[in-house]
Formats: C-alpha cells, sequence, structure tokens
C-alpha cells in the first residue's frame, strides 16, 4: 500500500502545487519521485510528530494540503492532541496518512501496533476516517481526501498486500463503501488490511454451501448507511471485521449505529482485536492465527454462529 | 515573490505606545472585574509586547483580516486571550462593545481564542505548546507560495516546558525561517510556581541560541525596544528569531505585580479603580 501512496501522491504533488508532503523521518527512498519533482514541498519533520501535525495544520489554515505521514502510532497517538486541537479543531485539510496500521508491524512489537487508533480519531469532531482495504483504495482515498476541504485520516497496512481490485476506483467516494463479491447469506462487512482474509473467508464459506457477500467499508466515518440498513435487512448475518480493537473500532461504531437508528438485525458478529497488546514476537499471519482473525477462522466462526 | 508592503523606516513613537498599553491595560483588568475571569496578570505581563506589535510592527489590516499577504501574530499563550481580544477590538476588527460579552454565554469571547470564530485570530489557542509548530507550518506556507509575510509567536515561560516548542524549535532553525519571530513573555511565574523551580528554563536565552535561533534578551516592558527588536524581523542573521523579554508578571498595577495570586484572582471594583489610577486612566 506505501509504494501505491507515494506514486499516487506523486501525481497528486504534479497535479496541483498546493500538494505538500511531510515524512516524520520514515520511508527511506520511498519519497524520491516527490522530492525530486517537488524539492521545496517535501519536509523530512524528523522524528517529532507533534510539531509535524502542528506545522501540517498551519499550512492547510493557509492555502496548502499538506499530508502527514509516518508509522501508525506516531502519527496519530502520539501527536493525538495536535490533531484534536491543531488540525480538527481548526478544519484544516490535513491528510493524515498512517503506514502499518493494526498488526501490520507485528514483528516490530506493541510499541509499533495499532489497535486503537479508530477508536481515537473518530471520535474527534470533524474528522473522516478511512481504512483502504488494497493498493487502489489507498489511491482513490488519498485522491478523495485531496478534493475536499477537511481533516482525513488514511489508514494504511504497509506493503505487498494482495490486490483486490482490478484497477483504478474511479468512483471512489469517501462514505460509500465497495460490495466486492455479492451474495445471498451472510454479509462480511471489511475495513482495511483485513479485506484479503475476507475473501478468503468468503471462499471458505461458499465451499460450505454458504453464499457470503464480500463489503469493503472503506470509510469507519461517515458510515455508509445505505450499505448498513440493506446489510442488516437482507442477511441473516452479518459480520464486522478489522484489525483493530473490537473497543472504539469498526465494529463499535456499527454496533453504535444499529443501536441509535433502532434498526432490527438478526445475527451481527464482529471480529478485531482483544483488549490486550500482543506481546510475543511474530509477524502479522502468525498474529491474526493466534488472534483468530486468518480467513478460515473467521469462516469457522460464522458456520459456528449459523449452526 | 509577493512582497508585503511595510513601513520599515519609522521608528517607534514611545509616547503613543506606552499611552496605547496603558489603555490595553485598562481594558483588560475591566474585563477581568466583568467577567471574574482569571489569567488577568499573565495578560498584564504581555501588554507591552501587544501594543508593540499592533500598533507598531505588524503589517495588518482590520478591515481584510484574512489578506494573504497580512504578518501572522499567534498569542500562544492562550490564556491571555482579554490582552488579544481587547487587541483586537481596539484595533477595530470587531466593535469594542462586543469586549463586554467576554466570558458570558453564547459569545465569542471564550476564555481562550476561538477557531473560526473570532476576525483576527490567527488560531485557536490555549493548550499550550501548539503556536509554535503552527506558525512554522504558516511560515512555510508563505514560503511555498512566494509570500513574503512574517510570522510572530508569543509564548509564556511556563510554555518552555512543553516539548512541542522546543521540536518546533529545532525545525524552525533547520529550515531557516527568519521570517518567525518568537517573543517570550518570561515573568518567572506559571500557574502555581516559580518558572525557574517547576523546570529549569534558565539560561533561556543561551537555550534558544543553542537551539539554532538568534536569541537576545530584552525589557519587555520596553515597548519602544520591543517595536524595534520586532519590525526588525528578518534581521538578515538567516535565523529565527526569539526575543526573551523580562517581564513582571501583572506589570502595571503595584498591587498585582509578581504576586502569583492575580494568576487566578479577578480584581473588584474598588480594585479596579485603584489600578486605573495607577495607569493614569480615568
Amino acid at each position: 500500500m506505501r509504494n501505491a501512496f507515494a506514486d499516487e501522491l506523486t501525481k497528486l504533488g504534479n497535479e496541483d502545487s498546493r500538494v505538500v508532503m511531510l515524512s516524520g523521518d520514515i520511508g527511506n527512498r520511498l519519497f524520491d519521485k516527490f522530492k525530486d519533482k517537488h524539492p521545496s514541498r517535501f519536509f523530512n519533520c524528523g522524528v517529532a510528530e507533534a510539531n509535524m501535525m502542528g506545522v501540517a495544520a498551519g499550512m492547510a489554515m493557509n492555502g496548502l494540503r499538506p499530508v502527514a505521514y509516518t508509522i501508525t502510532p506516531f502519527v496519530t497517538t502520539r501527536c493525538l492532541e495536535q490533531i484534536r486541537t491543531d488540525v480538527c479543531y481548526h478544519e484544516a485539510p490535513v491528510t493524515i496518512v498512517a503506514v502499518g496500521a493494526g498488526l501490520a508491524y507485528s514483528g516490530l512489537g506493541p510499541t509499533h501496533h495499532a489497535c486503537e487508533d479508530i477508536s481515537f480519531l473518530r471520535s474527534i469532531p470533524n474528522m473522516v476516517v478511512i481504512c483502504p482495504g488494497d493498493a487502489f483504495e489507498v489511491r482513490g482515498a488519498l485522491r478523495a481526501a485531496m478534493q475536499q476541504d477537511r481533516p482525513v485520516y488514511i489508514r494504511m497496512g504497509k506493503k505487498g498486500e494482495p490486490v483486490v481490485h482490478k484497477g483504478p476506483i474511479a468512483d471512489f467516494k469517501i462514505g460509500k463503501a465497495i460490495t466486492i463479491e455479492e451474495g445471498s447469506d451472510v454479509c462480511l462487512l471489511s475495513t482495511g488490511n483485513m479485506l484479503p482474509e475476507v475473501i478468503e473467508a468468503a471462499h471458505t464459506l461458499k465451499e460450505k454451501g454458504i453464499s457470503a457477500e464480500v463489503v469493503s467499508f472503506h470509510t469507519v466515518k461517515p458510515l455508509d448507511e445505505d450499505k448498513l440498513k440493506q446489510a442488516f435487512s437482507r442477511f441473516k448475518l452479518v459480520a464486522t471485521i478489522e484489525e483493530h480493537s473490537l473497543i472504539g473500532g469498526f465494529g463499535a461504531a456499527v454496533s453504535e449505529w444499529l443501536v441509535d437508528s433502532e434498526t432490527q438485525h438478526k445475527k451481527f458478529l464482529r471480529f478485531g482485536t482483544p483488549d490486550a497488546f500482543f506481546k510475543k514476537s511474530g509477524e502479522q499471519e502468525y498474529a491474526r492465527e493466534v488472534l483468530g482473525l486468518t480467513g478460515h477462522q473467521i469462516a469457522d466462526k460464522i458456520i459456528h454462529a449459523l449452526s | 515573490m509577493n512582497v508585503a508592503v511595510r513601513n520599515t523606516a519609522a521608528k517607534p513613537d514611545v509616547a503613543a505606545l506606552k499611552a496605547q498599553a496603558a489603555k490595553l491595560r485598562g481594558k483588560i483588568i475591566e474585563m477581568s472585574h466583568k467577567a471574574q475571569a482569571a489569567h488577568l496578570a499573565s495578560s498584564l505581563s504581555c501588554a507591552d509586547a501587544m501594543t508593540a506589535a499592533y500598533w507598531h510592527v505588524l503589517n495588518i489590516d482590520p478591515k481584510n483580516p484574512t489578506d494573504p499577504l497580512r504578518d501572522r501574530f499567534i498569542l500562544s499563550k492562550g490564556h491571555a486571550a482579554a490582552a488579544l481580544f481587547a487587541t483586537l477590538a481596539m484595533k477595530g476588527y470587531f466593535p469594542i462593545e462586543e469586549l463586554d460579552t467576554y466570558c458570558q454565554d453564547g459569545g465569542r469571547l471564550a476564555e481562550h481564542p476561538p477557531a473560526n470564530l473570532l476576525p483576527g485570530v490567527e488560531a485557536a489557542t490555549g493548550s499550550l505548546g501548539h503556536g509554535l509548530p503552527l506558525g512554522c507550518g504558516m511560515a512555510l506556507a508563505g514560503r511555498i507560495k512566494g509570500e513574503s509575510y512574517r510570522v510572530f509567536a508569543l509564548l509564556s515561560d511556563g510554555e518552555n516546558n512543553e516539548g512541542s516548542v522546543w521540536e518546533a524549535a529545532m525545525f524552525a532553525a533547520a529550515q531557516k525561517l527568519e521570517n518567525v519571530c518568537v517573543v517570550v513573555d518570561y515573568n518567572k511565574w506559571q500557574a502555581t510556581a516559580r518558572s525557574n523551580e517547576t523546570l529549569m528554563l534558565a539560561p533561556l536565552r543561551d537555550k534558544w541560541a543553542a537551539f539554532g535561533w538568534d536569541a537576545h534578551e530584552i525589557d519587555g516592558h520596553d515597548v519602544g525596544a520591543l517595536a524595534e527588536a520586532m519590525q526588525n524581523i528578518p534581521n538578515g542573521s538567516g535565523k529565527p528569531v526569539a526575543l526573551i523579554a523580562h517581564t513582571v508578571k501583572g506589570k502595571g498595577v503595584s498591587f498585582m505585580e509578581d504576586d502569583n495570586n492575580w494568576h487566578y484572582r479577578a480584581p473588584t471594583a474598588e480594585e479596579v479603580v485603584k489600578s486605573f489610577k495607577e495607569l493614569g486612566l480615568s
């Protein structure tokens, strides 16, 4: 995802002289093309994220479209007050792009995990929260963020994730979920980098005779309420899947919506990370397996819930 | 490069600035009394810097508060909002009568400067350590867009406790933001204690200099000296400029000066009369 981000950012930088890139001393060589073309609009802000976010807000308040980028915990919780007060309170059009969401950097340990960021950021007024499901959704999200005038948070995986879409998403819209596969029995609402696991789950379910619809619910705030209404009325089971804590994340947002909208529903399952730090060493695949977040585990749990 | 028109030659009219500073202090005291609001002493210690900035230095037009070429002034010590509100009203950004709504229900003048609500307020402050990073972003936006405006940030000494101030200080020096000027209102007190007994600021000028700034100590109540030093930005050093302004908390009213109770206390009607007498106001 991060290579798609850097490439799309370079294109946007070519098209729009307001686009400025701020990096928190990360992405070695990733932004070389952007730097070559726009040296006056690239800033390595160092390991000083609070300042980086304030600088981004100051730029955005004065007509620019800055993108602030580093590893997820450092570009969210480390500078949360700057996001809240400098960016969101001022409604400054800063695009915050996080790399390594969820357990993408599992091997680096809990300092680098990010399973709470959706919760923090979606509770801040004026903030939009997007969790792209693949590289093409990253491109779509970044482009959409630049075409409007509000703060946006884009929560990416890292690199090399399976690409789900066949090509650029021409009609990517903030707040409009994308149906990836149609189905009739259960509806799997996936957000962020869990999308490939969810597709695998749907295929496992299909082998067992269960037809699963797969939706890339890339925008967690604002929620696509039309899609939710359809899902809860049409399917006998709806599940949310995210690589984020069950507290405050996508599933929590859908739960809140269910209660507040007084929507009648049948079975509703939430897949996410538990209220605990994942302290063991190991890569993302291992962590997902331990936490029950792989495609086959998701499928098994759904089959169990239906039986 | 869009160069802002600036009257760099004009010498400050010190007598006029002093009279203006006294009026500003009077208005701040009135507001504090009426609203029974805190942070009076913090507002009085920076009144001379505010006067120098708004009545001599800043290239601003209150009738066109969003002029892209205007100088930016950020009251990073947002708790001195009364000083900013009084200044902006006296400069004509909004009617002077609106100051009567300070801290009243439903008004625009809360205890800290608001975002996107009041003309002339460049940034919502109140949480300390935010003004300088914002100011650096504003200065870089000017550089990128080819606009030569200057950015001033007024910080409290207690605010220098915040790590984000020093992150921004290193960033501004690395980016050679010579259009940025910090004024530290060094009144030697923070909310509940002596500044240097809380976190060691001294030697404060040396610290800013060590962080890559052209740093100078200045008498923060010498409105003429402040006006000249601030007007001289950028000063040719190629560096951002820090003015460590030695001040007295509660300056201008003998029974408030250097008495930290006035960080939170508001004056009685009788104390307002006494204050006005000392300030030479009627």
